[in-house]
């Protein structure tokens, strides 16, 4: 997955501006993320991309490039 | 096989209104919480001397004057309900003896939660075809306010009391397909009903998961087998658990938002009666006019989930 392709799901998924999905943008903090949000992210991505992030490894995730190096990760194994 | 179609509805809400900001000297919560994650700004909580056979028994009180049928008429009560008063009588016989309807008819509840109604629905196609009756009295009821853990901020917010009911009539050639299912699962559970505490315990993320998952596809086969477009049908009614698990929905469907009926914001989640007193609002409301076809599709704890796609109203009188 490409940082386009991922800046437009997020930006879909929480309504804001691709502009601002910057590589270092934080989803709750910066992107207005809540929880909710984060799953619908999950499975935005993985229908996108037939990869899935865990649960437990998603919490974790702070960032869109956090969210990219998940996705290719996910993707090598 | 005879199809159902939706004569009159009726609803029955309890007196006591309570807001997001009650919980706040509960739970650690805050009325923007709740209302940013659920949609939800104030449910309705039954007060003294009420319940879900009480709440039962005024909205089909309702719905079988404006069916203007008489009781003798009524072939089957079928109750959608988790929070009876009693484990029995099911509330399908108090409704029975309340409204004095005939004793040779068979009436019971079912249990499948947030897909309640729908459920019953079918039970009472499915009885009615059985015995070759015409007319069925299906309701959903819930109490949900005695199972609320108050301790739990996550769950205890979410959800409300009321009723609704609506009589339907089977019909030959009458418009109708259904989409019943379960994923067996312990994502939500409450204790029995009856007198012992039993409160509602849920893991969100995993039924936010199914319900986005389960409706689309439940919507998706009642499309396939009615052969008609999502744009034909004038309303969907869901389940009312979260404003976000519908809007999420209506993304993935490409649909029109507005054709996507939403209340939970003065109801909260009220399990089995949420499609029945949504129905009941939109009917109330003028919304919905003889003919119009609509889809309900419930999802919920079992885990299950139940989609029916028919017409609302008769055009003409309803006869025997």
């Amino acid at each position: 997955m490409t940082l386009e392709e991922l800046q437009t799901i997020i930006a879909d998924t929480l309504s804001c501006d691709k502009e601002e999905v910057t590589p270092e943008a934080a989803l709750i903090d910066d992107l207005g993320a809540d929880s909710l949000a984060v799953v619908e992210l999950q499975m935005n991505i993985e229908e996108a991309c037939g990869v899935k992030i865990p649960d437990e490894e998603i919490e974790h995730l702070k960032t869109v490039q956090d969210i990219l190096d998940a996705v290719d990760k996910a993707k090598a194994a | 096989m005879r199809g159902l179609t939706i004569l009159a509805t009726g609803g029955a809400m309890p007196s006591r209104t309570v807001p997001n900001t009650y919980f706040e000297k509960i739970v650690d919560t805050s009325d923007e919480w709740i209302r940013t994650r659920t949609g939800i700004e104030s449910r309705y909580f039954c007060g003294e001397g009420q319940n879900a056979d009480i709440l039962a028994i005024d909205a089909s009180r309702i719905a079988l004057e404006k069916s203007k049928l008489g009781p003798e008429m009524i072939d089957c009560i079928v109750v959608a309900t988790i929070s009876g008063r009693y484990a029995t009588p099911s509330v399908a016989c108090m409704v029975q003896h309340a409204l004095g309807l005939r004793e040779n008819i068979p009436v019971l509840d079912v249990n499948a939660a947030c897909s309640g109604f729908v459920y019953a629905l079918e039970t009472a196609r499915g009885l009615l075809e059985c015995t070759g009756g015409s007319y069925a009295l299906v309701i959903g009821t819930e109490q949900l306010s005695k199972m609320l853990n108050m301790e739990d901020r996550t769950t205890c917010v979410l959800f409300g009391d009321g009723a609704g009911a609506a009589i339907v009539k089977a019909e030959e050639g009458a418009f109708y397909a259904a989409d019943l299912g379960a994923r067996g699962g312990l994502a939500i559970t409450t204790g029995g009903p009856g007198p012992d505490k039993s409160l509602i315990a849920m893991n969100g993320k995993e039924v936010f998961r199914f319900a986005v998952e389960a409706l689309p596809t439940c919507i998706g086969q009642l499309l396939e087998k009615t052969g008609q477009p999502l744009s034909s049908y004038k309303y969907v009614i869901c389940h009312q658990a979260n404003e976000r698990i519908i809007e999420f929905v209506v993304k993935k469907l490409h649909a029109a938002p507005e054709q996507f009926y939403m209340d939970m914001k003065t109801h909260g989640n009220t399990s089995g009666a949420s499609i029945p007193i949504a129905l009941n609002e939109l009917e109330a409301d003028g919304c919905l006019a003889p003919g119009d076809r609509i889809i309900l599709a419930g999802f919920g704890s079992g885990l299950t989930w139940a989609g029916a796609a028919l017409t609302y109203g008769l055009t003409g009188t309803p006869q025997e």
